[in-house]
């Protein structure tokens, strides 16, 4: 098993408890988490990334208790390991769609994918030296898909990659990231309240909120 | 990829603010190593030319006039003293050398100086190229003037009246070029040498010049009767028709020490003069002052007179500086601390990437420190720039001298404290990125 996360519970401060169910993901699966706005889906993929410490209960992921590493140790863990895509691209501005992969590159301190090649699989290999300001938003999300495939995780976070994009746009995103995230044979965990996400991925939990 | 290349990217992303941080402390920085430059050449060449003189003597005037006209050869002389007087107090046991200047020509704006050899010893010359003169009208040039008017030995030259340029010619005789100085990096460098003799006898062949060589004082009777002279009858032919008597003087070796010899009543302008014992900086300047219708004063006295009184605008334009830079320090900080803002998303996001703690901290000490480098940069090469011109600007006077291209130790301290700036400005806002919670960031969309 890739990835187990047992009886994590993490409190918000000033608001209740919240406890999640038990997860487990092997490589090359995927596995789609559903909730209402609010019920703490982001979190539970900011406990899985490692960057929220859970009140109680663990994230082993290769092996590897999260918990147990610690500040830097844990920043290059992440980033050698787990690939996260966000709600919005968050790019870096001030690089172009190159630098961006590069970046991720250079902090992983990991060869990963050939940038170029992983672009033109993505459809926007044309745009490797332009500005990321440029960019349309189905774009800018596919670049921010790259920089999480492009150090080859064993784990790839997408938190609602969806949410923004209109159906035919949203159909390519998670058909790439499938297809990406099989070819590289990482684990994949979506975080979404998009009911057309189901539609592609079979497996799912739910997070209700307490 | 790493973290220099980005630091520069978001720099460059902001190319005005960036621009103006920098611009900003590239000028106080400049106002510095300009000072710094005047300040260490000037008090070196200072001290330098005025090395082995003890006391000057001359007219009665202005002390530091006196000073700069006749060690440094920048102010107008004073006047000029009789050498009856001069020669009584060479004599004086509290005197252990003395040496005449007779001032008041120039060779387009180089100034002549009628002295003996002792002068050249007192500055320890090196010819480059000939010898000392021997007999009336031949002169040394320094190494600045025959670079810069290309003359070489044996040429020829008529001077000017006057110290500064564009006064009228004495062409009844001419100067020869007898040697060239070596390059000594002091006042001689700029002056061209030549016997007392010389000076008084193109004075006298001034037809209506009664009063021989009496410089800035006879100047406006003597254009007067230069206006009335012939310009046709000039040069060697006037030499050569006077009586045998004057023609034979013209060839007669000048003394190398000492008082020339005369049989008429002469003047010199100044004295350069070396004490015998301690005693004599405490006698001799008031009994010169107070006994005699000379005036005496001493070099290092009156130049730390003048440089308390520049000190007032040094301190104004180092405080000048001062500002600037903290204006600079301020700007880079608030533009640091602004883009930190916008740049909280990035910051988490490269946390979320593999970056570590420390590695955004860098980050943006990176960034304050390649603004104030390349400030520093800049200003050391503005302030060295902005001497150059100075210096190109000005010919003959004592800006000319200041070598632009020198660089000092001190120039260091400029670097370090503008690196120093970059790190004060750039605490807090490493600080602020270094506490960036990054699930926190992130979820705030």
């Amino acid at each position: 098993m890739l990835l187990k996360a047992n009886s994590l519970q993490y409190a918000h401060p000033g608001q209740d408890l919240i406890s999640f169910p038990e997860i487990r993901v092997d490589s090359g699966e995927a596995l789609l988490v559903l909730g209402k706005s609010g019920s703490g889906k982001t979190t539970l993929l900011n406990l899985l990334a490692g960057l929220l410490n859970p009140k109680s209960g663990e994230v082993i992921l290769d092996g590897v208790k999260l918990s147990a590493l610690s500040g830097q140790k844990l920043d290059l863990f992440r980033g050698k390991n787990i690939g996260i895509v966000f709600q919005k691209p968050h790019l870096i501005a001030a690089l172009n769609v190159r630098q961006n992969l590069e970046l991720a590159h250079f902090f992983s301190k990991k060869k990963g994918q050939d940038i170029i090649q992983l672009l033109t699989e993505l459809g926007i290999g044309d745009k490797a030296n332009t500005s990321v300001l440029t960019l349309s938003e189905g774009e800018a999300q596919r670049v921010s898909i790259a920089r999480a495939l492009v150090t080859n995780p064993k784990l790839i976070l997408a938190d609602e990659p969806t949410s923004s994009l209109d159906d035919e746009n949203t159909e390519k995103v998670i058909r790439l990231l499938k297809s990406q995230a099989q070819k590289i044979g990482a684990a994949l965990i979506i975080v979404t309240h998009d009911q057309r996400v189901k539609n592609h991925i079979p497996h799912f939990i739910e997070v209700l909120a307490s | 990829m790493n973290l220099f290349k980005i630091s520069w990217k978001y720099l460059t992303f902001r190319p005005l603010s960036t621009g103006l941080n920098v611009f900003l402390l590239a000028l106080g920085l400049a106002i510095i190593t300009v000072l710094l430059l005047i300040q260490d050449q000037f008090e070196k060449k200072m001290n330098q030319d005025a090395a082995g003189i003890d006391l000057v003597v001359g007219a009665k005037g202005s002390p530091l006039q006196l000073i700069l006209s006749s060690v440094y050869h920048i102010d107008f002389p004073t006047g000029n003293i009789k050498m009856e007087e001069a020669q009584r107090l060479s004599r004086n046991r509290l005197v252990k050398k003395i040496i005449p200047l007779a001032l008041g020509d120039n060779f387009q704006g180089f100034r002549i100086v009628g002295t003996n050899h002792d002068y050249l010893e007192l500055y320890g010359v090196d010819f480059a190229e000939g010898k000392p003169w021997e007999v009336p009208f031949e002169v040394v040039i320094g190494s600045e003037i025959a670079a810069k008017l290309n003359l070489k030995i044996g040429d020829e030259f008529t001077s000017s009246h006057g110290i500064s340029e564009g006064s009228h010619d004495h062409d009844e005789h001419n100067f020869v070029v007898s040697g060239i100085l070596a390059p000594r990096g002091n006042v001689v460098d700029r002056l061209i040498l030549t016997s007392i003799e010389s000076v008084w006898y193109t004075h006298d062949e001034e037809p209506a010049a009664v009063e021989p060589e009496s410089s800035a004082l006879a100047e406006a009777s003597d254009k007067e009767a230069h206006e009335d002279r012939d310009h046709d009858s000039e040069g060697h032919d006037t030499t050569e028709n006077h009586d045998s008597d004057e023609h034979a003087k013209f060839h007669a070796e000048v003394s190398k020490t000492g008082f020339p010899i005369s049989d008429q009543d002469r003047e010199v302008t100044t004295l350069l003069l070396q004490y015998r014992n301690p005693i004599a900086a405490v006698q001799l300047p008031r009994m010169i002052n107070s006994g005699t219708s000379m005036q005496a004063a001493s070099p290092s006295f009156e130049m730390s007179r003048l440089f308390e009184l520049l000190g007032v605008g040094i301190s104004l334009l180092q405080g000048l500086a001062v500002v600037l830079i903290v204006i600079a320090g301020l700007g880079i900080f608030i533009a640091l601390y602004n883009s930190l803002k916008e740049r909280k998303y990035d910051l988490a996001i490269l946390r979320a990437i593999g970056a570590s703690r420390a590695q955004l901290l860098a980050l943006i000490f990176l960034e304050g420190l390649m603004l104030t480098f390349l400030g520093a940069v800049l200003g050391i090469a503005l302030g060295h720039s902005f001497l150059w011109l100075l210096v190109s600007q000005s010919d003959q006077n004592v800006v000319a001298a200041l070598q632009p291209w020198i660089f000092l130790k001190q120039e260091l301290w400029i670097m370090a404290y503008a690196l120093g700036v970059g790190v004060l400005a750039s605490i807090i806002p490493a600080w602020s990125a270094y506490q960036t919670s990054i699930a926190k960031q992130l979820t705030k969309a």
